[in-house]
């Protein structure tokens, strides 16, 4: 029983008890296969042939004249984001630890499609959890879910985004937790969660570190990447994590900066960074980017900014917005809103030689963003 | 002997006379809900209440505050339940002191499992899926009675009373020290199903139905709790 499982004073395991024997199972069957040397070569054979790994390390010369911008390329990943890596690998422990039911929870509706993807191509039931707010902003990524044969479950409560799916997708968990693994899309939950997805999306930064050093002949001076509850910026942060002089900056949107000006409180079952108030109950976050609208954020980025190894930054919207139209005409990639948060605080950070995690593209949000580029105009 | 009764109600400023209406109707024990913002244990009732009582602002000292108004009117014992948020946020040696100088007996945390905080006296809970280490190291710390967990699910009411929840209290009685009471909750609603329990459990928890006839004042809950004693009574 191993629930004390922490990042210094962040993590943990606060759920209820009908789920503590299920983590168990879960940490023991994890800590197997990665002593497996079968998984690791299932993984390697699915990352190649079927997600497209390793993604392309793209220098964006007009996106900032000046500096030496590398964009690590998830969004050219099957699906179109760096959720997949972590669907995959928690597919295929799922088939190990014998479960053919997966509930997920998604925002921007990436990791809901990534979890569909997977259970489509293991043959697998797949139910989603969704906010109706963001079934309504990420229509085309509900429709894919739909064509993959997934069920999506609309959320139509409190703040009908992330927060509430997430709740959703335990207390389903909770109810079918015997036949059911809970494919949870982000760093964030009770141990072993963060670990396990943090593991998961690591070959994004051992990737990008190699890719780096090949054309460059050196270490980028900054790893810089957005954050909402922070898997892809945890898989590219794991590959510099001691190379000492690389600084790793994660961008928090500014409405939901559980880093920035959260306290310490408890959220979906770990104790981590969140807006919460005095009374540790949890504050509405605002977000144009779906999968950034998160009052909580992964335990080990908690820790990261508490120990200095990492700092945090805010993007607004609207700075977000016009990354976003930058990168389009200036470098012909359309991204996601969610890396366009990363994109627009490399522009001013000061160093030269930068890495940013293109996290995911932007086809799920030209009807939302274009919207809202027309109301700046 | 008797079975006991335990009534949940969520904190709100008429709680201390449904309280009231609950121990005149039979009620044993009462569970004092604190609200949380984001409850991963409840159903859509229990979930819905604590909404509610949240937008009337019943924080962690308005609840307290309830709680002493409650240790006026009945002499039961009141056990606040709540999440581990509000005790991080409370601070859980301080939650323990101000909970007891109100009036309160133990506490129940629905999501802190028994190895954290060993040091807060609480009411431990088991379910289904427990296994017997667990119910055990939840047998020996628990305060008082164990809650026995009856289903794999959040709190609601059911058709059926759980078919697991037999297997789940003579797995426990053999694990437990010889005479600890395991009062059984989760997905009872009806005198029925009260009844079936209190054949298997030395007592019944009823949570979200009790709170949805409290919306209809004290009248109403005291008469529906009265028809769960007299099905435990029957039993």
């Amino acid at each position: 029983m191993s629930t004390t499982t922490t990042f210094g004073a962040y993590g943990g395991r606060y759920v209820p008890e009908t789920l503590i024997p299920a983590l168990d199972e879960l940490e023991a069957g994890w800590r197997e296969a990665l002593a497996d040397d079968a998984f690791h070569a299932e993984l390697h054979r699915l990352a190649t042939t079927y997600a497209g790994r390793p993604t392309p390390l793209t220098l964006a010369e007009r996106f900032e004249p000046g500096k030496r911008i590398y964009l690590k390329r998830e969004d050219l990943l099957h699906t179109g984001a760096h959720k997949l890596n972590n669907a995959l690998g928690q597919a295929v422990l799922a088939q190990r630890l014998g479960k053919h039911r997966i509930v997920a929870e998604t925002g921007a509706g990436q990791h809901g499609v990534a979890t569909a993807t997977v259970c489509a191509r293991f043959g697998l039931d797949c139910v989603v959890y969704m906010g109706e707010e963001d079934m309504r902003r990420q229509r085309p990524n509900v429709e894919r879910m739909y064509l993959l044969g997934a069920e999506v479950r609309g959320v139509d409560f409190g703040t009908r985004t992330l927060k509430e799916a997430t709740s959703e997708a335990i207390r389903d968990w909770i109810t079918n937790v015997e036949t059911t693994h809970y494919l949870i899309g982000s760093c964030v939950g009770p141990a072993p969660y963060p670990e396990l997805v943090a593991e998961l999306q690591s070959v994004i930064g051992r990737e990008a570190r190699e890719q780096v050093l090949t054309a460059e002949g050196r270490l980028p001076e900054a790893v810089i990447a957005a954050v909402g509850g922070g898997s892809n910026a945890i898989g590219v942060f794991h590959g510099f994590l001691d190379d000492a002089d690389v600084r790793l900056v994660g961008v928090e949107a500014a409405g939901a900066a559980s880093l920035g000006s959260g306290r310490t409180a408890v959220l979906h079952g770990a104790r981590s960074s969140v807006l919460a108030d005095e009374d540790g109950q949890i504050a509405d976050a605002h977000s144009i980017s779906a999968g950034l609208d998160y009052p909580g954020v992964g335990p080990e980025h908690a820790y990261l900014r508490d120990t200095g190894r990492a700092e945090y930054r805010a993007a607004t919207d609207e700075e977000a917005l016009d990354a976003f139209r930058r990168l389009a005409r200036t470098e012909g990639i359309i991204p996601a809103l969610e890396p366009a948060h990363a994109l627009a605080r490399a522009r001013d950070l000061d160093a030269e030689l930068i890495l940013v995690c293109l996290s995911g593209r932007g086809d799920k949000d030209l009807d939302e963003a274009l919207k809202a580029l027309e109301k700046l105009a | 002997m008797s079975k006991a009764l335990v009534i949940y109600l969520v904190a709100e400023p008429e709680t201390p006379e449904l309280a009231r209406a609950a121990v005149d109707g039979g009620a044993d024990i009462v569970e004092l809900g604190i609200p949380f913002s984001d409850p991963l244990a409840e159903g859509p009732v229990i979930r819905q209440a604590s909404e509610r009582a949240l937008a009337r602002g019943m924080r962690t000292r308005p609840c307290l505050d309830v709680l002493a108004r409650m240790r006026e009117l009945v002499d039961v014992p009141i056990v606040p339940m709540t999440y581990a948020a509000i005790l991080e946020a409370y601070g859980y040696e301080r939650f323990a002191g101000d909970a007891a100088a109100a009036g309160a007996s133990s506490a129940i945390i629905v999501d802190l499992p028994v190895e954290m905080h060993p040091e807060l006296k609480r009411i431990q809970l088991i379910a289904p899926t427990s296994t017997d280490e667990r119910i055990r190291a939840a047998a020996a710390n628990t305060d008082g009675w164990l809650y026995v967990v009856s289903l794999t699910g959040t709190t609601g009411a059911r058709e059926e009373v759980s078919q697991r929840v037999g297997a789940l209290v003579e797995r426990s009685r053999a694990l437990a020290p010889s005479g600890l009471p395991l009062y059984a909750g989760f997905g009872v609603s009806t005198p029925e199903h009260a009844r079936a329990f209190a054949e298997i459990a030395d007592g019944v928890v009823v949570g979200s139905r009790a709170v949805q006839v409290a919306e209809q004042g004290p009248d109403a809950l005291r008469e529906y709790v009265a028809s769960l004693r007299a099905a435990l009574d029957a039993a």
